[in-house]
């Protein structure tokens, strides 16, 4: 199944979740943010979302900025 | 020095500083620690996803522990962005609400667009966002972002990262005599002197990143930016001498040797 991850074209499994993409990505910084097709999605719902086709996935984290 | 209060908390130190251009992390650590700020800025971005997964993130190296972390809305031009920006850094910060909303209008001179600045602090506020604002030095503005709520306003000395310094000094005069909140000034400082005069003019604050970061020793010019607030905090308390056209002898001249000369 294809999803975006980042703007860029992802393959990932179906019945997959936010903590599996996580996880495939090897991330583990605690302080981040998910948007899936541009609506946050609380860290409450990373294990019981279900990724969906063409879904648009953005991973957002804070780095140096004035 | 008495303490800054921001959004219910007491700050000792007066001066805020960015995150942004540092040569690594480590630096980034060792000039925060040297300019002793409690409250630091952050942009919020997309993860750069393929890094090395042992690589440390900037929050591991700023701990939201021990320091304020105030997310930025650098790099939106609109209200709309501003406000998704306000929420994800919400969000990656475990529910805090505190930020720096900047609206930009230009990309040469980075000027604030004050109509969407307006728009999205009105709905950031209802939304129970406590706003640090990044304007321009125009006093009737910085007025209205008092009045609808904002906690601190921050107008400019100069364009960020231009190290130009004060360039209006009576409109940051005026917005510190009007305001009933506190008055940070936030971009602009090219050096140590420019922060004490900032203070001296009675500014509750500093904000800065590029001064500190483009020295050409970052970790020292952090030294200098926070003996500079200190300097300029206390020499505005201390109230300043009233400037005279003539010298004014500072020896006696009662039992001068040669005051039949």
């Amino acid at each position: 199944m294809n999803i975006f991850v980042n703007q860029k074209k992802t393959v990932a499994s179906k019945e997959s979740t936010i903590i599996n993409i996580l996880e495939n990505l090897d991330i583990e910084n605690k302080y981040l943010a998910v948007e899936i097709n541009e609506a946050i999605l609380p860290k409450s719902e990373y294990d019981k979302y279900i990724i969906q086709e063409n879904d648009k996935i953005e991973i957002i984290n804070a780095i140096g900025g004035g | 020095m008495s303490k800054l209060v921001l959004d219910n908390k007491s700050y000792d130190s007066r001066l805020i500083v960015g995150t942004g251009k540092y040569k690594d992390l480590d630096e980034t650590k060792l000039a925060i620690e040297a300019t002793g700020a409690e409250m630091v800025t952050v942009a919020i971005r997309r993860m750069n996803i393929g890094q090395d997964k042992n690589k440390l993130n900037l929050l591991d190296f700023i701990s939201p522990e021990k320091y304020t972390i105030l997310p930025n809305t650098a790099g939106c031009y609109t209200a709309e962005d501003a406000i998704r920006t306000c929420n994800l850094a919400a969000e990656i910060l475990g529910g805090k609400k505190l930020v720096k909303l900047e609206v930009l209008g230009d990309k040469k001179t980075l000027y604030p667009n004050l109509t969407e600045t307006l728009k999205a602090a009105e709905i950031l506020i209802k939304d129970d966002f406590k706003i640090m604002v990044y304007t321009t030095d125009d006093p009737l503005i910085a007025k209205e972002l008092e009045n609808i709520g904002c906690i601190s306003v921050m107008p400019l000395a100069a364009p960020i990262g231009s190290g130009l310094g004060i360039q209006n000094k009576y409109n940051i005069l005026s917005i510190v005599e009007n305001a009933n909140v506190p008055i940070i000034v936030d971009a602009g400082v090219g050096t140590a002197s420019d922060a004490t005069i900032v203070m001296e003019m009675g500014c509750d604050g500093v904000l800065m990143n590029t001064a500190i970061a483009c020295a050409d020793n970052p970790v020292l010019m952090a030294s200098a930016m926070k003996k500079a607030v200190e300097a300029g905090y206390e020499a505005f308390h201390a109230g300043r001498i009233i400037k005279k056209k003539y010298a004014s002898a500072s020896s006696p001249t009662r039992g001068n040797l040669f005051d039949n000369k």
